[in-house]
C-alpha cells in the first residue's frame, strides 16, 4: 500500500458570512490521507465536516490554509482548472444521488468521459465496466426514477468511478437510504477501498456506516477532535 | 458541446406543455413573418416578371404611372414614324399607343367593390407582348364594346366571365375572352380596344407608348437620349421591364409593416422563450451543480442551456414555417399604391424565405436564452447542489 499522502491539509479555516457575522465553519485544521485510506469524517450538524469534503473535492474554497490533493494545491486553481481537475482527480457521491432524471443509467455514467478524450466505444466500454463493478449491468437502459434507492445509489458511484479517479468522495451517501441498502453501499465502498485501491473519504453521522472506514476522523465546531489526524495510516487488508 | 443535446431534446419532451406553448407562440410569430414576406415577394414578383426586355415605354415627362401619364396624338404620330422604331412584315411601326383607365367593379364575392385597371390596346401593342395567352373566348372586336378579361380578374369579379356583362359608366361591356399573362401584373387587367376606350372614357389623349426599338443596344441608348431632348416632345423613355421594377414600390409598405409587426411580436416571442428559460434553470439548478461537480465548465452548461433555447424556438420556427406553407401560390389580391388599381398576385413562399423565418426563430431563441444561460453558467457551485 502506498503511503503517501495524498491529501494533505495544513491551517485550514473556512469563515461564512452570514449578514454582519462570521461564522467558521473550519478553523485551523491540519490532516494527512493516505494513499488507499478510507476515512470517515463524522460529527453533528454544522460541524464542518461536509465542508472539509467539499474543500478537498474542490467544490468549495477555503479561506486560508492550504488543501494539497495529489500533489495540487486546489485552491491555486480557478474555476475552469478546478471543474477540469474534478473530473480527473475526484469522483463525488451525493446524499440524494443527483443522477440526471432525463438520462439513462448509461448515459449519467457516461457523462464525466464526454469530457475526456475517449472515444464512443471507448466510453461504452468504461461505462459497462463500472456499472457492472456495482453490479447493475442489467439496468443500464433504466431512467433513474425506474431503479429504487440504493440502485440509483450504485449508479451515483459507477459515475464516481468511471474516470477512475484515485479519490472517492462521499457525502453522507447513505441518508436517504434504508438500513439494506445503506449497508450495501458501504459495503461496496469498502470493496473499491479494498479491492481496487481507491481513497475513500465519506462523511456521515452515523456510527454503523462509520464503522466500514478504517480510520475515523471527528469533527466539532469546526476542528478536528482526535489527536491522530495527521498520517496514521491504518491497514485495511 | 460537452452536454449532450439527448439532455436537453429530453427536458425539453418532459417539459413538454411549457415547451409546446412556447414552440406555438414562437411558430406564430414565424408565421405572420413568412406570410407577410410571402406577400410582398408574391407582389414584387409580379411586376418584376412584368415586361418584355426588347420594349421601351414612353410616358408623359414626371409620369411614373402609365395611368397618370398623357401623350396627346400629335405625339403618338411624331413617335410613331421616329427613326429606330422597328416595323413588322407590312411596313407598320412597332408602336402601340395605350390608354390605361380606372374603373370600379364589384368583387366576386360580393363584399364590395375595387378598382380594376382597363387597358385600351391595339393589335400592335398584342404584337408587342408575347406572353399573353388567350384561354377562353376569343379576342375582342373594336366598335361592339367587347372586352377580354384576365383569368384572375375574371375569378374576384363579378360579371366578368366569357359570355356576361358589367357596366362602366353607361357603357356596357361585354366579356368576350379570357387570358392569362404568365403571372405578369397584365393579369390584373382588362382589355378593349384602344380608340374605343379613349371614345368611352372620353379621352382626346394616350397614356403611355410601347414601342419596339431595331435592335441594337447602342442605338437604343442614344434613342432614349434623342427622344428625351426632343423639344417638341415632353416625355420620359424608359425599358419596360424598368418601369414595372419601378412599381415594386408598392410591395414597399406591405414589406415594412410585415417586419415591423414581426418585430414586436418576436420581442414578446423572445420573452416567453426567456421565461420557459429561466424556469428551466430554476428547476434544475441541482443538475446544475451536480454537472459541475462532475467536470463541466461554466461554458459546458452556458452553451447548453443557450442550446436549449434554440433548440425551443427552432422547433417552433419549423412549426410556423409548416404553418404559413398552405398560403404558397394562394391568389389574392391587393391595392397598388402607384395605380390605385387591384393588382392580382399570388404569395410565393421560397426556400430562402422559409430559412428566413428560420433565421428569425434562431434569433428569438438566442435572445431569449442568453439571460437564462448566463444565470445557469454563473451560479456557484456549491450553492446549486444545494438547492431543492
Amino acid at each position: 500500500m502506498n503511503a503517501d499522502p495524498i491529501v494533505q491539509i495544513r491551517d485550514l479555516t473556512k469563515l461564512y458570512r452570514h449578514g454582519e457575522i462570521d461564522v467558521t465553519a473550519l478553523n485551523c485544521v491540519s490532516l494527512d490521507i493516505a494513499a488507499g485510506e478510507f476515512v470517515a469524517l463524522m460529527g453533528p450538524s454544522g460541524s464542518g465536516k461536509s465542508t472539509l469534503l467539499h474543500i478537498i473535492a474542490g467544490v468549495d474554497r477555503a479561506t486560508s490554509g492550504q488543501c494539497i490533493v495529489q500533489g495540487t494545491d486546489v485552491g491555486t486553481l480557478n474555476e475552469t482548472e478546478l471543474a477540469d481537475w474534478r473530473n480527473n482527480h475526484v469522483g463525488f457521491v451525493f446524499q440524494t444521488f443527483n443522477l440526471i432524471p432525463v438520462l439513462t443509467a448509461f448515459e449519467n455514467v457516461e457523462l464525466p468521459l464526454l469530457l475526456t478524450s475517449l472515444s464512443s466505444s471507448e466510453r461504452r466500454a468504461h461505462v459497462e465496466a463500472a456499472l457492472e463493478l456495482v453490479g447493475l449491468a442489467d439496468r443500464m437502459r433504466h431512467l433513474p426514477r425506474q431503479l429504487s434507492g440504493g440502485q440509483e445509489q450504485r449508479v451515483a458511484i459507477a459515475r464516481a468511478l468511471v474516470t477512475d479517479p484515485t479519490l472517492l468522495v462521499a457525502d453522507e451517501p447513505t441518508g436517504n437510504l434504508d438500513a439494506h441498502s445503506a449497508a450495501e453501499i458501504l459495503a461496496l465502498l469498502q470493496i473499491l477501498n479494498r479491492t481496487a485501491g481507491k481513497t475513500v473519504i465519506l462523511v456521515t453521522h452515523d456510527p454503523k456506516a462509520a464503522a466500514y472506514a478504517s480510520r475515523t476522523l471527528h469533527l466539532e465546531k469546526g476542528e478536528l477532535l482526535n489527536g491522530s489526524s495527521q498520517s496514521s495510516v491504518v491497514s485495511s487488508q | 458541446m460537452a452536454v449532450p443535446l439527448k439532455y436537453n431534446f429530453r427536458n425539453l419532451r418532459v417539459r413538454w406543455r411549457l415547451t409546446l406553448a412556447t414552440m406555438l407562440g414562437i411558430a406564430l410569430v414565424v408565421a405572420v413573418f413568412v406570410m407577410i414576406m410571402a406577400l410582398a415577394r408574391g407582389l414584387k414578383a409580379t411586376y418584376v416578371s412584368t415586361g418584355d426586355p426588347r420594349n421601351l415605354l414612353v410616358l408623359r415627362k414626371g409620369s411614373t404611372a402609365e395611368s397618370s401619364s398623357q401623350i396627346t396624338r400629335n405625339e403618338v404620330r411624331l413617335i410613331k414614324y421616329l427613326d429606330g422604331i422597328a416595323r413588322d412584315t407590312d411596313g407598320e411601326p412597332l408602336a402601340s399607343a395605350e390608354i390605361l383607365v380606372l374603373i370600379n367593379l364589384d368583387r366576386l364575392d360580393r363584399t364590395g367593390t375595387a378598382n380594376v385597371l382597363v387597358r385600351g390596346i391595339g393589335p400592335v401593342g398584342l404584337r408587342l407582348r408575347t406572353n399573353i395567352r388567350l384561354v377562353e373566348g376569343r379576342m375582342f372586336r373594336p366598335g361592339l364594346h367587347e372586352c377580354v378579361v384576365s383569368r384572375k380578374i375574371a375569378n374576384r369579379f363579378a360579371n366578368c366571365r366569357v359570355g356576361e356583362q358589367f357596366r362602366s359608366g353607361r357603357t356596357l361591356w361585354r366579356v368576350v375572352g379570357i387570358f392569362e399573362a404568365a403571372k405578369t401584373a397584365y393579369e390584373s387587367e382588362i382589355w378593349v380596344d384602344a380608340d374605343e376606350a379613349r371614345d368611352v372614357f372620353k379621352r382626346n389623349f394616350y397614356g403611355s407608348i410601347l414601342i419596339r426599338p431595331v435592335e441594337d443596344t447602342a442605338a437604343v441608348a442614344t434613342m432614349i437620349k434623342r427622344m428625351e431632348a426632343d423639344k417638341q416632345l415632353s416625355i420620359r423613355v424608359l425599358p419596360e421591364t424598368e418601369y414595372y421594377l419601378e412599381q415594386t414600390k408598392t410591395a414597399a409598405p406591405i414589406q415594412w409593416l410585415g417586419g415591423v409587426l414581426a418585430v414586436v411580436m418576436s420581442i414578446g416571442a423572445a420573452f416567453s422563450a426567456m421565461n420557459t428559460m429561466y424556469a428551466a434553470v430554476s428547476a434544475r439548478t441541482r443538475e446544475i451543480g451536480t454537472l459541475r461537480v462532475l467536470g463541466f465548465r461554466r461554458r459546458h452548461i452556458y452553451v447548453s442551456f443557450l442550446l436549449e433555447s434554440v433548440i425551443l424556438a427552432l422547433l417552433g420556427g419549423a412549426v410556423g414555417c409548416l404553418f404559413s406553407l398552405p398560403l404558397n401560390g394562394m391568389a389574392t389580391g391587393t391595392m397598388s399604391w402607384t395605380t390605385f388599381s387591384e393588382v392580382a398576385f399570388e404569395f410565393r413562399i421560397t426556400p430562402e424565405l422559409l430559412m428566413k423565418g428560420m433565421a428569425f426563430a434562431l434569433v428569438m431563441g438566442v435572445l431569449g436564452g442568453l439571460l437564462p444561460a448566463r444565470l445557469a453558467a454563473r451560479k456557484p457551485v456549491l450553492d446549486a447542489l444545494r438547492s431543492a
